[in-house]
């Protein structure tokens, strides 16, 4: 489970969605059936989140307003879901998988190579802001573990090397390129097909 | 081995466009009109003759459950929803055919839900699957194009719609009732049962929920006949499946195999082995985190399905194979996992809210050796307790995996407890 937002965090005072995220919010509530809206709750705190960079409380109230949410509701559901944000992270939201499949392939070589390159602990966030780091529960990409989540991107097939490039990569204002770090195909296995090999 | 041709995911790793054309070249879309004019208890009778058990770990038949959705629902519609919140530590199957195969996926949907009497679907996808997620979204927008979809899907009269909605992040949101909840606008606590969701499931509308695999396959069974696919594998446990092979093997994959191949022979052909060779093989969860380990004795010739792996008093669950070698630390293996499930506890329940910390904790010390022996057993009487006592299987699943500990690798608790009083003791007299 999410843990709540500290009681330390600046709370905007409000929270208003773009024009252009208010014009998809109506196309996203409209997926759902008639007087089902609640069901957008979900999406719309994800936009939300993606505009603001995280989810202040003045957005959790104004979808639950748009949605005829009562504001408990709500929050029950912004602070249930690990994925939600209820306090500022750095640029970059590094998420090191360490759950069983990931730690028996080294995830904890992969922590410490992130921690030290870093110079921070897990759970916290360097002092320029750029990057936050976390342990999070199996992201389901054990066939290429380990791995971590950067933003929206899988970064997999790790090992402490290749781990600390693409932090310097994203230090330095350049995007690696997602999936398999070692050039090797998706889920195959590495040294080439065991089956389908009519198909490549 | 399972040939080429009877193979369901000809583009698993992607090797080929996962679009529309890329799709129909593989045979999607081939006569899915001619298929729904059928109709729909021809559709629900092939896959129950087909033999298909659910591939999300349950392994409950797919076509009788189809079948549990009521035939007249007095003006209430009827949803199909697909679980794609794939999360079971170790399995990431379901994210291959969503990003490679999505129109497997997308036209199982339409069949599927044609069958229930459903006008739309709505795929419940996990949060952090994002890349995978606009695939999705895109197949199933250059359906609608095609009029694959829509108020005249592939021309049969039928209407059908499909909705992606995305998680957030709660391994528990797949449980269906919990998924449900979640799809509802709540946070995800599973729903006692019965009212079942075919009769009461997503806004108090008749509800199948099933996995992502389950549907993918559909088309092709359909397609090639109910006797093809009962054809392949061994009797009630028939077809093909996706495995995923994870940990200590030499080359981890994905890969589709037979129904009951033996769990070596998936190993050593697709895998490269164990690591060292398979005499350096200590244990193998065979079926994704919840189901309980096997030592390397049972892991000779045991059987890769849903009946040869109870029998051993694990299971097939999700399919997803974690290799251990000799150098694991297996009590911390397993410790990991106790640790999985207490954070994904919902909380509604007490026996694993509670039970599921109070286990992890217990595990922890267990990997030091700071407990006494007769601790194991009260290990082993609170996980029985919290085994069955809970709304949803999440306590089951976070009993199983220490059941299974302590009764393959009970030798290697006691002597880490002892090695640690040694030394305790030792420490004192220095």
């Amino acid at each position: 489970m999410n843990v709540a937002a500290p009681a330390d965090i600046v709370q905007p005072d409000s929270f208003e969605f773009s024009a252009e995220n208010l014009a998809e919010a109506k196309k996203i509530i409209a997926r759902y059936p008639e007087g089902r809206q609640a069901s957008a709750i979900m999406p719309l705190f994800d936009m939300a989140q993606r505009q603001s960079g995280w989810l202040p409380r003045a957005a959790i109230i104004r979808v639950a307003d748009m949605l005829g949410v009562a504001h408990i509701r709500a929050y029950e559901v912004a602070t249930f879901y690990t994925m939600y944000n209820l306090a500022p992270v750095g640029e970059h939201l590094v998420q090191v998988c360490t759950t069983t499949p990931c730690w028996l392939r080294g995830s904890a070589d992969i922590v410490s190579a992130c921690e030290k390159h870093l110079g921070i602990k897990t759970g916290q966030t360097t002092p320029d802001g750029k990057v936050t780091l976390r342990e999070v529960e199996c992201l389901g990409a054990c066939v290429n573990a380990p791995l971590m989540q950067v933003g929206d991107d899988y970064y997999e097939d790790l090992d402490p090397a290749s781990t600390v490039k693409i932090l310097e990569d994203l230090q330095a204002g350049r995007k690696p390129k997602p999936g398999p770090q070692t050039g090797r195909q998706t889920s195959a296995p590495a040294p080439g097909l065991t089956t389908l090999k009519g198909t490549a | 081995m399972l040939r080429d041709e009877d193979r369901i995911f000809t583009n698993l790793y992607g090797q080929q466009p996962w679009g529309l054309t890329g799709a129909q070249a593989r045979g999607d879309w081939d006569g899915t009109r001619a298929l729904l004019v059928k109709g729909r208890d021809w559709i629900i009778d092939e896959v129950k003759d087909s033999g298909l058990r659910g591939r999300g770990g349950a392994g409950f038949p797919t076509g009788l459950k189809w079948s549990f959705m009521p035939k007249d629902s007095g003006g209430r519609p009827h949803y199909l929803v697909v679980n794609a919140d794939e999360g079971e530590p170790g399995t990431c199957k379901d994210r291959d055919i969503i990003r490679h195969e999505p129109h497997k996926l997308v036209e199982g949907c339409l069949l599927a839900g044609f069958a229930m009497g459903a006008h739309a679907c709505y795929i419940y996808i996990r949060g952090e699957f994002h890349a995978e997620a606009n695939v999705l979204e895109a197949a199933i927008q250059e359906a609608y194009d095609a009029k694959l979809l829509g108020p005249d899907a592939c021309g049969s009269g039928w209407a059908y719609d499909i909705y992606v909605h995305r998680g957030a992040g709660a391994y528990i949101c797949g449980e269906e009732m919990a998924l449900i909840e979640s799809l509802e606008g709540k946070k995800g606590q599973p729903r006692l049962k019965p009212p079942f969701p075919a009769n009461m499931g997503v806004w108090g509308c008749p509800t199948t929920v099933n996995n992502v695999e389950s549907i993918a396959v559909a088309p092709t069974i359909l397609r090639r006949g109910a006797s093809w696919f009962a054809g392949l594998g061994r009797p009630k446990n028939t077809g093909t499946k996706v495995f995923c092979i994870s940990g200590h093997v030499e080359h981890p994959c994905n890969v589709e195999e037979e129904m009951g191949i033996p769990l070596r022979e998936l190993i050593e052909k697709h895998a490269g082995g164990v690591r060292g060779g398979w005499k350096n093989l200590k244990a193998i969860i065979p079926g994704g985190s919840s189901v309980p380990c096997l030592p390397s004795t049972i892991c000779d010739d045991v059987l890769m399905d849903f009946d040869s792996l109870s029998a051993v008093k694990s299971g097939l669950g999700t399919a997803a194979v974690i290799v251990m070698d000799q150098s694991t630390d297996i009590i911390a293996a397993i410790a990991r996992l106790s640790k999985f499930y207490m954070h994904e506890s919902c909380g509604q329940c007490t026996p694993c809210r509670e039970g599921t910390g109070w286990m992890s904790r217990v595990m922890d010390r267990l990997v030091e050796g700071k407990a006494h022996v007769d601790e194991i057993d009260l290990l082993l009487e609170v996980a029985g307790q919290v085994e069955g006592h809970t709304i949803c299987a999440l306590g089951d699943a976070a009993a199983w995996p220490i059941q299974g500990l302590v009764r393959h690798f009970r030798s290697e608790i006691e002597a880490r407890i002892l090695d640690h009083q040694k030394s305790a003791a030792g420490a004192r007299a220095a």
